[in-house]
């Protein structure tokens, strides 16, 4: 009780301190005259009195410090005027400090942003309740793209049937293109992206929707009035957030559909399932309507039940993978998933791929916090240096060391507070840009924001800085001699150069550091030219695609073919006549986006065992024309428009695939099989990056419209016009022969390579950004070491001058100190690069982690730049004027 | 011989026994009052008195108010709360029991048939 009325009094005296301050003068001036008189009555002197009395009362600024310290909170005014005294030396070197808080700012801004990323995409749960129980069930990668990841609905519902580990599993439909929803509001129809999802899809993640309802089993059969949820974003810019929407319904491709419900703004499909897509609504995908016979077409996403093992999971798969069929009308096909049915984490499915290039972004965030240090550290020295006087002063009037140290981190935590809460803003302007980058394919990035946790990892870093940098200059004058630093006032005298020994060896780390972020950033940026210029099979230039809407589905199956074939034929023919059109062609699947295989045909007079785990070719079903529309190099005939259904199926199939059946033989006149049906090779075509500009070409083949419907249709067209003045045309003429066509975009073949490439350009962006900023770093330092050691050196420098030393060789010295530290830095550097390039091996193309050219161009970068920093003040002593230098001091 | 420095918490003991006694006091007349009762043997610095005081009046065992000392000067008068009268038959008994036990450690083997004796 006491013990707490009496903190809170000194808490209240801490505020109060200027009154009771006076209260405790007067009442010891009164203590004093009352002495006094009490002397005097005894027969004294008026100035004995008072000697005597003063003497018993003792040291009265002592007693004056007992009271304040029984009274009030001490520890918390030295730091307090510490705190001042530090706000008022900054005060006075606004340029020391406005640098020391930049580059703090600098380093801790990276640091947090960074930290943003990958707590987000790495440590952050998936944004779904109990997110850890979220599984990702799919086979081990393969070649033959989205096919062989995904599984049949017979399939499906076998695996839902006979595992137990699962609350329950869902899915949806893989193969959905983008701008694959037309919606009719009158005018023009507008092109939109939908999902189908099987009806279970928002109960399996735990997702409600933030208006009306989510599917229900009924909305997924056959015969079901067509619903669809819209997301927060479709529902914000095309419905005008319309409050009352659900219950409404729209015509979508065709169909009367009614909203039946809007996804919280949390929920983004595409940042999670298919980063860098805008998906705009959902459907429910009809299990048992036609998807049941087209074969793999669904991914499949578990929820645990509660307490089950991950491992116990992969059992429970593995265990029903042998019995599930591709299609239970062909009981042959019941073994094709066996092994190929596996669960990972959702996060790590998501996230995994990332988890490399993130955690080498963090490494080059932290090097640079570390240079950042260094680099304080070092203007610490140096000012600690010229201040070395002032806290011998203090030090011998009675100040301890502790006291001192204290006074020095309290410089360092001020300074890195201001870095970090500069940082802070620097970092949330960087979270905010990078929240709304929706076309870089990187997941979860609309989720990105600064959270508590980041300001935790604001503060622990800002601390760390802190006292990073304000140690090693606090115990250096802490610990030095006292005497010495008061003695220490000439130049050239022992203190100082032990001062400027430490700060060489901070440049050298600092320039190692610098070197290492610069090799690695060089290792990705070549890399990253590699991939930009690897041949795709294709040529993206001057080629664009737009998104063709047919309504030949509604027609009878029979008419099918002959309507489709005179419709595409009418619209390439239009679109072919237009002026500056090249060349035009229509596939279902552009390269570098989604794709399907069919099984593997192989040549004919061969058995399957032959040919024993070989992947299947991605399917491509195109017109005459398509493949020298996109500059794909041919052998053999192209496809022509009499390639009809009751001519020989035709086929025509890529370099890889020629070459692994027939190596020593032409493709061309060959003939494969699929089974059922014999395909003539008419066309041996170049290989094609279909998956990923930097993975390894697979196989394609390609079969003409004429004979195989195709999944979709885009339109191709090369020109020698750019993409953006020819959309105009070539949209009108879609429209005028088909009046339903929507307003689809008109892709340049190249965004689709950007696009394919976007993770990896931004990763280059950021390490080669964080390099730039280290050597910034690095040759800020140098320049202060030389600098500070130059202007020490003032009058040596002038004695030489007077002594008939030329401004060309003070300036050549000083030039040689600066790269002897730059050379030193640069060899350590390298070493250490050596040792750990492999770390970021599986992040390179092309490029081996000790790649020659780029350790010798960035050392050079490195020499240019100390160079350069080292010159500035190499001038300056070169300009020294001797009678100037000698008068000094 | 040489005064006694005084053991830590024992000057707030004093005080308040010596305000309990003496009534209403000011700084100077506490510490000289004390001072006299030790007949001098205390070496008390007088100024330490006041952080004494303000340690005591924190806690509210004491209370402060400006007023006329006796030949007509200004001082600040400290008298003894309730709370205080209470803590200070605390801290006396405490005392007590510590001076008792510092009494029989020291006396240990001053006695015939003491300790020493029998080893």
């Amino acid at each position: 009780m006491s013990l707490l009325r009496r903190s809170w009094q000194r808490c209240c005296a801490f505020f109060r301190k200027k009154g009771l301050d006076a209260d405790i003068e007067a009442e010891i001036a009164a203590h004093l005259e009352l002495a006094t008189e009490e002397n005097r009555l005894r027969g004294l002197s008026e100035v004995e009195a008072r000697r005597l009395a003063l003497v018993s009362m003792g040291g009265i600024e002592q007693a004056k410090d007992l009271h304040r310290e029984a009274r009030g909170l001490m520890k918390l005014d030295i730091v307090l005027q510490d705190v001042k005294y530090t706000l008022r030396t900054l005060g006075r070197d606004p340029g020391f400090t406005i640098v020391a808080v930049l580059i703090l700012a600098l380093g801790i801004g990276a640091n947090v942003a960074v930290f943003s990323v990958v707590n987000t995409l790495l440590l952050r749960p998936l944004p779904f309740p109990d997110a850890n129980q979220l599984v990702w069930i799919a086979p081990p990668p393969t070649k033959c793209g989205l096919s062989c990841a995904t599984y049949s609905t017979d399939a499906y519902d076998t695996f839902r049937a006979r595992t137990h580990s699962f609350q329950d599993v869902t899915g949806y439909f893989a193969f959905s293109g983008t701008d694959n929803l037309s919606l009719n509001l009158g005018a023009q129809p507008i092109p939109a992206t939908s999902i189908d999802v099987i009806a279970n899809f928002f109960q399996v993640l735990g997702v409600q929707p933030a208006m009306g309802r989510a599917f229900t089993a009924a909305d997924g059969l056959n015969g079901a009035a067509p619903v669809v949820l819209l997301t927060d974003a479709w529902w914000r810019t095309q419905f005008g957030a319309d409050p009352a929407i659900v219950g409404k319904s729209f015509d979508m491709n065709g169909k009367q559909t009614t909203v039946i419900g809007v996804l919280p703004k949390s929920f983004d499909f595409g940042g999670v399932f298919s980063p860098g897509v805008k998906v705009d609504a959902i459907t429910p995908l009809n299990l048992y309507g036609p998807p049941r016979d087209e074969g793999n077409i669904i991914t499949m996403i578990g929820r645990l039940n509660p307490g089950v093992r991950l491992a116990q999971a992969v059992g429970d798969a593995q265990a029903a993978s042998t019995v599930m069929c591709w299609n239970l009308k062909y009981p042959e096909s019941c073994h094709d998933y066996k092994g190929n049915v596996v669960p990972v984490p959702l996060k790590d499915y998501i996230g995994g791929r990332l988890r490399r290039s993130l955690v080498v972004l963090w490494c080059a965030v932290g090097a640079i916090l570390l240079i950042a240090c260094v680099n304080l550290s070092n203007l610490m020295l140096a000012r600690a240096a010229a201040r070395g006087k002032e806290f011998a002063m203090r030090s011998a009037l009675g100040a301890s060391r502790a006291r001192i140290v204290g006074q020095l981190l309290t410089e360092s935590f001020i300074l890195s507070g201001a870095g970090a809460l500069l940082g802070l803003g620097l970092a949330s302007i960087l979270v905010a840009w990078l929240a709304h980058q929706g076309a870089l394919a990187l997941p979860l990035l609309s989720t990105l924001h600064l959270d508590a946790a980041a300001l935790g990892w604001t503060v622990l870093i800002a601390v760390f800085a802190a006292v990073v940098f304000g140690l090693v200059p606090g115990l250096r004058i802490a610990g030095g001699n006292l005497q010495e630093a008061l003695k220490d006032s000439g130049p050239g005298s022992g203190q100082g150069r032990k001062h400027e020994r430490i700060r060489s060896v901070l440049v050298v780390t600092e320039v190692a550091l610098s070197c290492m972020l610069l090799v690695g950033a060089g290792l990705l940026m070549r890399s990253f030219l590699k991939v930009l210029d690897v041949d795709l099979g294709f040529q993206p230039d001057r080629a664009a695609a737009v998104k063709v809407d047919t309504d030949f589905n509604s027609a009878p199956p029979q008419l099918q073919a002959q309507q489709l074939k005179s419709s595409l034929q009418q619209i390439l023919s239009r679109v072919s006549a237009l002026p500056g059109v090249e060349a035009t062609g229509m596939v279902d699947y552009l390269p570098l986006g989604q794709n399907r295989a069919w099984g593997t045909p192989i040549p004919k007079g061969k058995t399957r065992a032959d040919y024993k785990g070989v992947a299947g070719p991605l399917v491509y079903v195109v017109t005459a024309g398509y493949l020298r529309a996109m500059g794909t190099a041919l052998r053999g005939r192209d496809f022509t428009w009499d390639d009809g259904i009751t001519n020989d199926q035709v086929v025509v199939i890529n370099e890889s695939m020629a070459h692994f059946y027939w190596p020593n033989q032409n493709a061309v006149g060959q003939v494969l099989t699929n089974g059922s049906q014999d395909l003539h090779v008419i066309g041996v075509a170049q290989d094609v990056h279909e998956e990923s500009v930097d993975g390894a070409e697979g196989w394609q083949i390609y079969y003409p419209m004429t004979q195989q419907r195709p999944n979709g249709l885009e339109l191709v067209v090369r020109s020698q016009l750019d993409p953006g003045q020819l959309a105009g045309s070539v949209m009108n003429v879609l429209r005028e022969l088909n009046p339903k066509q929507s307003a689809a975009e008109f892709r340049p073949i190249k965004s689709l390579v950007s696009h394919a490439v976007s993770p990896r350009r931004f990763f280059v962006l950021l390490v080669g950004s964080f390099a730039g900023l280290g050597l910034l770093l690095a040759a800020l330092g140098i320049y202060g070491v030389i600098s500070y050691s130059v202007t020490r050196r003032t009058q040596e420098i002038g004695i030489r001058m007077a002594l008939g030393a030329s401004a060309g060789r003070v300036q050549r010295q000083v030039l040689t100190g600066t790269l002897r530290l730059a050379l030193a830095g640069a060899v350590l550097g390298a070493a250490a690069s050596l040792a750990v390039a492999k770390l970021i091996a599986s992040l390179l193309f092309a490029t081996s982690p000790w790649d020659l050219a780029t350790y010798a161009a960035m050392a050079l970068t490195l020499f240019a730049v100390a160079a350069f920093s080292g010159y500035i003040p190499a001038r300056r002593a070169s300009r020294i004027n001797p009678m100037v230098a000698l008068r000094a001091d | 011989m040489t005064k006694i420095d005084l053991l830590q918490g024992t000057l707030d003991l004093m005080v308040l026994q010596t305000l309990s006694a003496m009534g209403s006091m000011h700084g100077y007349g506490l510490a000289r009052r004390i001072e006299q009762v030790s007949g001098n043997e205390v070496l008390l610095n007088q100024g330490t008195i006041y952080a004494s005081l303000v340690r005591l009046e924190q806690r509210g065992w004491i209370g402060s108010s400006w007023g006329i000392s006796g030949n007509n000067r200004r001082a600040k008068f400290y008298s003894i709360t309730h709370v205080g009268r209470q803590q200070m038959a605390e801290g006396a008994r405490y005392w007590e029991r510590l001076t008792g036990v510092m009494d029989k450690v020291l006396s240990m083997g001053k006695e015939p048939g003491g300790e020493e004796g029998v080893a």
